[in-house]
């Protein structure tokens, strides 16, 4: 007991107090902001270099659904594209993922388009499930981070559990492998109704580097609306954690 | 009978195609047998490629105690041959014949479980898919059989396990694997592009990024001919220790939060956080993705790096060392793990099990040591090795390893201060030697990871081989859980801790 006293206090206060504003580390790669003097040549070079097509060839757009945070093009272009350590970049509509050069604001989470019924239901108690379909297991452990003593997002009533009958909604993260597909329509239909879908990370938004794998079928993600789009890669705790307050409308 | 192959001692390699044996399959199987009968030799690859219209099989085996390589081939008369099994006489090529077998139709006679690997979307027989996998069942009437997955109660990557219990006594556990399959090898085969091609192997296995975009970076080096700067070796050394301290502490969490000792787990989870927080610190990353690359850095280690990882360390280090000695030495865990889960000596050479696997059942195999890559043949690096091949074992190298690395680290970048910086990016465009075959090892935290590649007659990339050190080593957590109690399985599979994605590639 006395050892586990000592422990304790070299331990000291981990959890993060305030997950809205916690500091990450200057290099974190968040939210791109593209200059809006980018020329057309310039979108070239850098759009034909990307490894995962997420900038669009004719306004330079970077697509956050698309991207892998490689950080190439900034390493290829760097007094015309910088990544900050803006975090809070998960979004309710797809379309919002999109940054067009010029603008260095937040990310916009659309409230409108959030179900009545998410807020009015799950703000106080949100169970998730999570299908791992082709995820690396890099966007999993940061889910599992989510939950753990520094992120605690049980403090808010969000929890992954272990069963679908249990849950409220499912995160995916992976591009859908074909050999998961099956599995994943299964777990949607087993939770009941009403019920989320998150997208965890850039692999599940848009298939990430994944994307033109003949080995992927993402007819499931096509056919369903998904409440929630958290980029990253994988998608940081914060990020995530930031996005489900958002949805709930937790200030 | 001479024998025929080249005998390697670097790693990476890379050799003419011209210069490597081809020997008749008789041949091929009598060598194979032979020299695998001496127990420090493992396969580190076996694999096929469709040469001119038939298979070309290439084995590479790696020596312990010699640490060279020996490579040599086959060419099997068409596709879809059917040949006699090695598997027989050498179980632990059981897993790479079924591989082909998967692939290319290739028929192994006498082969004791040819059964599917991953359900590649480009397997030989269409007709063989996930939901008919041929499990194996024994009729009594007291037995029972319990299926667990693909999707489990925790937050992790999916598989089907299948156990064949009698009461609460495991007999028998299948694993069926293959749902994460994303074709990964064959994009890397058809890219022509380094950049995709580095920032692809960032993305395979995400919790060894470090570990595979090295493998890969090695290899494309090893190419091109191209020797990476003795700093810029000494900073992949630093970040490939980083990602095993931190994992390595992440499943002492897992392992206690398995056996209920909360207080274990939740210390070691803000242990971890340190060290991924370090590794982002350094390159904005917590998995280190983007932090190797070919020929150069993006992410040059610099003095404010160096100071924090020490800083770190010394915390996190005796931190560490006061909760692993805590947790080690209390009886309600050590319950759970002493004597629970073995693998035996024989069993793991048997079934050529690698990396921290092999290293509990009294097995020197750590390629840090026997194929010295990087900057470890100038480290005084010396593998740790546990003897009871329990999950107690595995608990206890993992915490050895951390007090290992840290050590290890230090003396890096003792070294590495006293090196001029180097200050050059990555180099994305080298170009590659043609027709040739080239092999790197880099020994990840669960053991070695092999990337192999093939180029045709302009340097490019024509076939990507991947392994990961769980493709020898599913069948140990298979074997560890025979006559255990069902209710142990979880503690067992932490303490292996062994890949899905990175087997279904
Ligand atoms: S950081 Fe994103 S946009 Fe830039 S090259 Fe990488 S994937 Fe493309």
């Amino acid at each position: 007991m006395y050892k586990e006293i000592k422990i304790l206090r070299q331990h000291g206060i981990q959890y993060v107090k305030d997950l809205r504003r916690q500091p990450v580390s200057e290099l974190f790669r968040g939210r791109p902001v593209i200059s809006a003097d980018i020329t057309g040549k310039e979108i070239e070079i850098v759009s034909s270099l990307c490894p995962s097509g997420a900038i669009d060839d004719k306004s330079g757009a970077i697509d956050l659904g698309r991207c892998v945070f490689c950080r190439e093009c900034e390493f290829c272009l760097r007094e015309k594209i910088r990544f900050t350590n803006d975090y809070r970049i998960a979004c309710s509509r797809r379309e919002d993922l999109v940054i067009s050069p010029g603008v260095d604001t937040p990310l916009r989470f659309d409230g409108n388009v959030v179900r009545e019924e998410i807020r009015k239901i799950f703000r106080r108690s949100l169970k998730l499930r999570q299908v791992s379909a082709g995820g690396d297991n890099s966007c999993e452990m940061e889910l599992n981070a989510a939950g753990n003593v520094n992120f605690d997002l049980g403090r808010h009533g969000v929890e992954f559990v272990a069963s679908p009958r249990h849950a409220d909604g499912i995160v995916i993260t992976g591009p859908v492998s074909a050999n998961m597909a099956e599995a994943l329509r299964l777990t949607y239909e087993a939770v009941p109704d009403p019920k989320v879908i998150i997208l965890a990370g850039t692999d599940a938004i848009s298939g990430g580097m994944y994307a033109a794998s003949p080995a992927i079928d993402r007819r499931f993600i096509e056919e369903h609306h998904v409440d929630l789009y958290v980029p990253g890669n994988p998608a940081h705790p914060l990020t995530f954690i930031n996005g489900i307050l958002d949805l709930l409308s937790i200030a | 009978m001479s024998e025929l192959y080249r005998k390697i001692s670097s790693n990476p390699f890379t050799i003419s195609l011209d210069s490597i044996p081809v020997l008749d399959y008789a041949g091929f199987f009598d060598q194979t047998v032979l020299m695998m009968k001496d127990e420090a030799e493992h396969c580190a690859a076996l694999y096929a490629v469709e040469m001119s219209g038939a298979p070309r099989l290439f084995c590479c085996l790696a020596n312990d105690n010699d640490h060279c390589f020996r490579l040599y081939s086959t060419e099997l008369p068409r596709e879809r041959s059917t040949v006699p099994s090695l598997s027989k006489e050498i179980p632990q090529l059981h897993v790479f014949e079924r591989e082909i077998h998967e692939n290319y139709g290739v028929v192994f006679e006498g082969h004791p479980w040819l059964k599917p690997v991953r359900y590649p979307h480009y397997r030989a027989d269409r007709t063989s898919v996930m939901d008919n996998y041929p499990f194996y069942s024994i009729e009594g009437e007291e037995l029972h059989e319990v299926g667990v997955g693909p999707v489990h109660a925790g937050v992790i990557e999916p598989g089907h396990f299948r156990f064949i219990c009698n009461g609460e006594k495991v007999l028998h556990l299948e694993i069926q694997l293959g749902y994460q399959h994303r074709a990964a090898e064959k994009l890397l085969s058809e890219s022509r592009n380094g950049i995709s091609r580095c920032v692809m192997c960032d993305n395979i296995v995400g919790d060894t990024a470090v570990g595979y975009a090295l493998s890969y970076a090695q290899l494309i080096e090893s190419l091109s001919g191209t020797l990476p700067a003795t700093s810029l070796q000494i900073e992949r050394c630093i970040a490939l220790e980083l990602e095993r301290i931190a994992v390595h502490i992440g499943d002492t969490a897992a392992l206690c939060a398995d056996v209920a000792y909360q207080f274990g787990q939740v210390v070691c989870e803000a242990l971890r956080t340190e060290i991924i927080n370090t590794t982002q610190f350094w390159c904005g990353n917590r998995f280190g993705k983007g932090l190797v690359r070919p020929g150069g850095s993006n992410y040059m280690m610099n003095r404010k790096v160096v100071d924090k990882i020490l800083q770190v360390l010394e915390d996190v280090g005796k931190r560490f060392a006061a909760i692993s000695g805590r947790i080690y030495s209390l009886p309600s865990v050590l319950a759970r793990f002493e004597d629970i889960g073995c693998v035996t000596r024989r069993q793991a050479l048997d079934i050529g099990a690698v990396g921290m696997a092999a290293r509990t059942c009294d097995v020197r195999r750590d390629i840090r040591w026997s194929h010295p890559f990087q900057y470890y043949g100038e480290s005084s690096f010396e593998p740790l090795v546990f003897d009871t091949g329990d999950v107690l074992a595995r608990g206890l190298l993992r915490a050895e390893e951390v007090r290992e690395s840290t050590e290890l680290i230090i003396e890096l970048i003792s070294a590495w201060n006293n090196l001029p910086a180097g200050n050059s990016g990555p180099d994305y465009n080298l170009s590659l030697s043609p027709d040739s075959f080239a092999l790197s090892l880099v020994e990840g935290w669960r053991g070695e990871i092999c990337h192999s590649a093939i180029t045709d007659k302009s340097g490019n990339i024509i076939h990507y081989k991947i392994k990961d050190p769980s493709f020898h080593n599913w069948m140990a957590l298979a074997i560890a859980v025979r006559q255990q109690e069902i209710s142990d399985f979880p503690v067992c599979n932490k303490s292996f801790n062994l890949s899905y994605c990175g087997n279904d590639l």
